[in-house]
């Protein structure tokens, strides 16, 4: 293994978030390298979707840091302190970081191609054609191929998803970040989700995904993180965390599943 | 290996249910409706009756009135104010609408401020008011705030009656368009806003690719009332002497005593540009309800009395 291949491409360190005086998460650390798949499981209310908004700053955090690439993603580093950035600059760091979301949030006014291409052609400044070609490609790779002029309420929820997915890998971002992408489906439509995802991790794609899906934990995950209460009570490959868990919390959340 | 009968079934009609089909169902009768025909007829009657009959509608007078020159010099003051004051209007309320919501305390109170003083106090004081500006500021100085002026203008000399009534119909549409944005706005799921934002859409780029083409579907209906409110609104402007088209009518049967004639005249022409433009909105409507499964209907299904028999059941309104 090479030294690029092992670098983190996240960095968490004792990150909080308070929500009025309620504190959501309460000192998170987390490093997630080149190429890993990791996992996050943890019952409603522990604070995942929280931490994961925060690591691309659609959630402001209150203290800690979190470097993606080796950037703080909102702030600059002058004379030791860390300087808040302007807007701009915090939504040019964010091309880095995909994000997958449970509503799947598809633009429903642009066609599944215009959805993709917004971002390469219209933030990047990419050629359109050369933006366009990616996407197909992209669609074939989610099994979505020739669906490109569909608009998004054509699709089904599964569906759906996979062209979110598609948009955001179209940034080419060095990190993704899924939270629950299959949780809003119909049972039968899950699995092709998850298998696209399942691809994504084999190719080597660094991910973090919060998800309810155990199984899909245990095939792609090369970790497994279980949060409670704000904090990460436990960590580890599927067999440890899933298979033999050492907290009582880990226990009781995973009891549910089986 | 058995054949399979599958050639079979797909060749064979299904076998019709036997007992009554609802194809053949007797649709149900609506005495209500006949009754209430005639009632409407009756009263069509009498109104056309009156209309012909009643000498004091001037009808001649109104035919020569209708497109002689200096009505329609009136109508083009009143569209003229029209679109000036919607388009003012227009940009002032996309402004304030994103000043209202913006993250900026400062700015969100200052566009509050504005919108309560101009939805609070009637648009005809206002115009009065801005008629009357000079009596408050009898110079308007351009210059460096509290330092140096460089032009200073007389301000009776600029108010002309035509700024006024811009200024007045305008600025208190801006108040009433900057709501009618913000609904819009508000109206996009805020999932959108994330989505464009995690893909590194800036607020400016979010807010013009994203949140105001969806946003449109919610804002161009009652925009488009807007307009047509702001036709007759501009009639208040015969007030401050500017010679729109009720200024004109007026001034004419001041000098012909034919009162009602010359309000029918005025009363025709608005009843034509509104009417146009209701048509246009129904159009512009529906284009921007492409692409959702909500179809507004357009105009001559409005007027046909008849639901469409193709419309789902729940977009029929309450039925006698
Ligand atoms: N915008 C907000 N304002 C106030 N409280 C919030 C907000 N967002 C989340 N919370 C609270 O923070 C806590 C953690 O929420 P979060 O959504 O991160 O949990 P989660 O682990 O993702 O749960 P789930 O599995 O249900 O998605 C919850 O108690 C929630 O009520
Ligand atoms: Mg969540």
């Amino acid at each position: 293994m090479t030294i690029t291949a092992t670098r983190p491409v996240l960095e968490a360190r004792n990150v909080r978030k308070s929500f009025g005086h309620v504190e959501v998460l309460k000192g998170i650390d987390l490093e997630v390298r080149t190429g890993e798949t990791v996992v996050v499981l943890g019952p409603s209310g522990s604070g995942k979707s929280t931490f994961l908004r925060c690591i691309n700053l659609l959630e402001s955090v209150d203290g800690g840091r979190i470097l993606v690439d080796g950037n703080d993603v909102g702030y600059e580093v002058v004379d030791e302190r860390l300087h808040e950035l302007h807007p701009n600059e915090v939504a040019r760091r964010r091309r880095d970081i995909g994000m997958v979301f449970q509503q799947f949030n598809l633009f429903p006014h642009m066609t599944v191609l215009e959805n993709i291409i917004e971002g390469p052609v219209g933030v990047r400044g990419e050629k359109k054609q050369v933006a366009i070609e990616r996407a197909k490609r992209l669609l074939e790779q989610v099994g979505l191929a020739h669906r490109e002029d569909s608009y998004p309420r054509q699709l089904s929820g599964g569906q759906q998803q996979r062209v979110a997915i598609a948009r955001a890998l179209a940034m080419e971002p060095k990190l993704m970040l899924f939270d629950e992408p299959t949780s809003a489906l119909d049972p039968e439509l899950v699995g092709e989700v998850l298998k696209t995802m399942e691809e994504l991790a084999n190719e080597g794609l660094t991910m973090v995904v919060v998800t309810h899906e155990i199984s899909f934990a245990r095939e792609a995950a090369d970790r497994v993180v279980f949060m409670d209460g704000g904090v990460i009570v436990e960590q580890g490959t599927p067999d440890q965390v899933i298979d033999n868990p050492q907290h009582e919390r880990t226990r009781a959340f995973l009891a549910r599943f089986l | 290996m058995t054949a399979h009968p599958v050639q079979n079934e797909a060749s064979a009609r299904p076998a019709a249910a036997p007992g009554p089909d609802i194809s053949e169902a007797r649709r149900r009768r609506h005495p209500g409706r006949w009754v209430a025909a005639l009632v409407v007829a009756v009263l069509l009657a009498q109104l056309v009756n009156m209309l012909v009959t009643n000498e004091n509608f001037g009808w001649s007078v109104v035919a020569q009135w209708l497109t002689a020159e200096s009505i329609m010099r009136g109508l083009g003051v009143t569209l003229l104010l029209t679109v000036i004051a919607m388009v003012i209007g227009i940009v002032l309320g996309v402004l304030l609408a994103v000043c209202r919501i913006s993250g900026n305390p400062l700015l969100r109170s200052v566009a509050g401020g504005y919108i309560w003083f101009f939805r609070g106090t009637p648009t005809l004081v206002q115009l009065i008011f801005f008629y009357n500006l000079s009596a408050l500021l009898p110079t308007i100085s351009f210059g460096i705030p509290f330092g140096p002026e460089f032009i200073t203008l007389n301000t009776n000399s600029i108010i002309t009656p035509m700024l006024a009534a811009i200024l007045g119909l305008g600025l208190n549409e801006g108040a009433y368009m900057a709501e009618i944005v913000r609904g819009g706005l508000l109206s996009v799921d805020s999932g959108q806003r994330e989505a464009g934002a995690a893909i590194g859409m800036t607020n400016a780029r979010i807010m013009r690719r994203i949140v105001l083409p969806q946003a449109m579907r919610f804002i161009v209906p009652p925009t488009g009332n807007q307009v047509i409110s702001m036709v007759k609104a501009t009639a208040l402007v015969s007030v401050i002497a500017l010679s729109d088209l009720l200024y004109t009518a007026q001034a004419i049967y001041n000098r012909t005593f034919e009162t009602i004639p010359m309000l029918i005249v005025a009363c025709i022409w608005y009843l034509i540009v509104t009417s146009i433009l209701y048509v246009a909105q129904s159009f512009i409507e529906r284009h921007y309800n492409r692409g959702s499964r909500h179809q507004t209907t357009g105009f001559l299904d409005f007027l046909k009395i008849r639901p469409r028999a193709s419309l789902p059941a729940v977009m029929e309104g309450p039925t006698g």
